[in-house]
């Protein structure tokens, strides 16, 4: 329609008279829809509308000034109700226009129903990549392949002694997928991440709470076979988490995680298998060690939120 | 039908140049100063970040995109100072950033990755699928929206790097060799996008070929260990170099020239 309408001049929208100045809803507040409220423009500015409005912005009898159609225009653009009078309208008042749209419609319909294209796939859809990258996936499942294999030696070898396999294991589990949800190294798109607004202690606690969202229901099920109390490992577990995140602050995620697996290894792992029996922290008397380790790693990552939005180690 | 403006398409920039550096100094690793005293001012316009290897060019991208702290000196983003922890969520919305080594997620489409950085860029939700859509559409790669990562050939891989940098609609758009890969008709593309991005947004290239500058870029920022050489549009650079300098074309002599003239010569290479 006419854009001549955008000269309008200081006398502006309620030069229109009748009927349009009125509607509120439709013309202040631009795009944000008419109110129940909302008084509609006349049946007479919709005809002249549908007509073409003006063709030389002087109103003469059933023609519309150019402030009016600019009025009409911005008043249809938000009020559904008047759109379809004028849609109603333009059959009767113009019909070449109508003629013309049916043209227009009759050449494109054939080819509109044949490019339509099917919606591919989701394959990775919007709402999980919110929670987990596809780096993290190997990793996941490894994680979940190892204490679905120590739980299988817990309960037919018992190979160890009194050594619970699960509950070694249970510590660094989730050190892996925390590593690959944060690390250049791993993670491709990591610097791209590292650099996007969202990126922070909140993406952080996204893709660590997947990988626990992960590992921690695998390691109840390890835990009810073989009869050791959740407590036990969901502490350490936790604990080597915020450690990894805490630490990763600092040297970034991938070595820290490197770092405390070695470490747990070593100190504990090793240690446990040759002498046939379970470490000392990994008994109930532990618990409060590895609760004090949690708050201790929580804390550190929640005072230093930005650690995560910067590169670490860059080349 | 009527353009709808919304108040802050017209409100007044409250900030005379986009970029702002003064005396800044960017420490990499122990003991190297990648970026050692720097001031710049840059506006609207394509800037070319042109210098040798080794200039510091993509660790001053870095701390532009505000990933690398400033050691020293002050830099000012968009009117606000980059480094703030509260301001810094709200100014990277309004960058883009294609960093050198671009990675992506091979299983991901090109839609489902510019969605994804779309996300990550906090674009509001309902404006995603367009956002995408438009991006896509700018670096001409509509009709391979719907394919797989790992399919794309090494020059579409830069296009969509450079889809996700602009599906923000940033303010500022940093560009770090982003026309490493691409063949000489994209390339020719890509110089045309360059220019009607920098008609309103402030674009930082950095390349190491001359030719890119000087077709595409209304400023050359001439860099070289960590200092700034020359700033100045293509012609005056151009202007500095003779017919003794070394350099096939008049860009290229004006480059040899200014880096000499500074003190520094390319060695052996």
């Amino acid at each position: 329609m006419s854009r001549e309408g955008m000269d309008m001049g200081g006398e502006g929208v309620h030069a229109g008279g009748e009927g349009v100045h009125a509607a509120r809803g439709g013309v202040r507040r631009g795009r944000k829809g008419a109110d129940p409220g909302t008084r509609h423009a006349s049946a007479r500015m919709i005809g002249a509308y549908a007509r073409g409005g003006t063709g030389t912005g002087t109103g003469t009898g059933t023609d519309l000034a150019a402030d009016e159609v600019w009025a009409v225009e911005a008043h249809l653009e938000a009020c559904p109700v008047c759109r379809e009078r004028l849609a109603a309208a333009v059959g009767t008042e113009a019909p070449a226009v109508a003629a013309l749209v049916e043209d227009v419609w009759a050449g494109l319909e054939p080819r509109l129903a044949r490019d339509v294209p099917t919606p591919p796939r989701r394959r990775w859809s919007a709402g999980l990549s919110g929670w987990l990258t596809p780096a993290m996936v190997p990793w996941l499942v490894m994680a979940v392949g190892v204490t679905l294999t120590a739980l299988l030696l817990d309960v037919a070898g018992r190979g160890f002694g009194d050594v619970s396999l699960v509950l070694l294991f249970a510590p660094v589990l989730p050190v892996g997928g925390v590593a690959a949800a944060w690390s250049r190294g791993l993670d491709p798109a990591y610097e791209l991440t590292a650099a996007a607004p969202r990126a922070g202690l909140e993406l952080v606690l996204r893709r660590t709470t997947s990988v626990l969202a992960v590992v921690v229901p695998v390691l109840l099920l390890g835990g009810w076979a073989t009869g050791v109390t959740a407590a036990q490992w969901l502490l350490p577990c936790l604990a080597f988490t915020s450690t990894t995140l805490a630490l990763g602050g600092l040297v970034g995620v991938p070595r820290a995680a490197a770092a405390l697996a070695v470490l747990w290894a070593a100190v504990i792992v090793v240690p446990s298998v040759a002498l046939g029996r379970t470490a000392v922290v990994l008994h109930s008397a532990g618990l409060p060690v590895w609760a004090l380790v949690l708050a201790l790693g929580t804390g550190v990552v929640i005072a230093r939120p930005g650690a995560y939005s910067v590169l670490r180690n860059p080349r | 039908m009527m353009p709808v403006v919304s108040a802050a398409d017209v409100a007044p920039t409250p900030y005379a140049w986009e970029i702002v550096a003064t005396g800044l100094k960017v420490r990499v690793g122990r003991d190297r100063m990648a970026v050692d005293g720097l001031d710049l001012s840059l506006g609207t316009g394509v800037h070319g970040l042109l210098g040798p290897n080794g200039a510091g060019k993509t660790t001053l991208i870095r701390t532009l995109a505000t990933v690398l702290r400033p050691t020293e000196g002050s830099l000012e983003l968009l009117g606000e100072p980059a480094g703030g922890p509260g301001g810094q969520r709200a100014l990277r919305r309004r960058v883009g950033y294609l960093p050198q080594e671009f990675g992506y997620y091979k299983r991901f489409t090109v839609r489902e990755f510019v969605e994804y950085m779309a996300w990550l860029k906090e674009v509001p939700k309902t404006d995603v699928p367009a956002a995408v859509q438009r991006a896509v559409e700018r670096v001409g790669l509509a009709d391979r929206a719907d394919q797989r990562m790992k399919t794309l050939s090494g020059g579409m891989v830069r296009r969509v790097g450079i889809a996700q940098a602009i599906v923000n609609d940033p303010a500022i758009l940093l560009l770090d060799e982003p026309t490493v890969g691409l063949d000489p008709a994209q390339r020719l593309r890509f110089r045309e996008l360059l220019q009607e991005l920098g008609t309103d947004t402030c674009v930082l290239v950095s390349t190491h070929l001359v030719e890119d500058v000087a077709a595409a870029c209304t400023d050359v920022v001439l860099f070289a260990e960590g200092r700034l050489v020359f700033q100045g549009t293509p012609d005056e650079l151009a202007a500095a170099g003779g017919p003794e300098d070394v350099g096939d074309s008049p860009l290229e002599r004006g480059y040899s020239a200014l880096l000499q003239g500074d003190g520094r010569t390319g060695g052996t290479w």
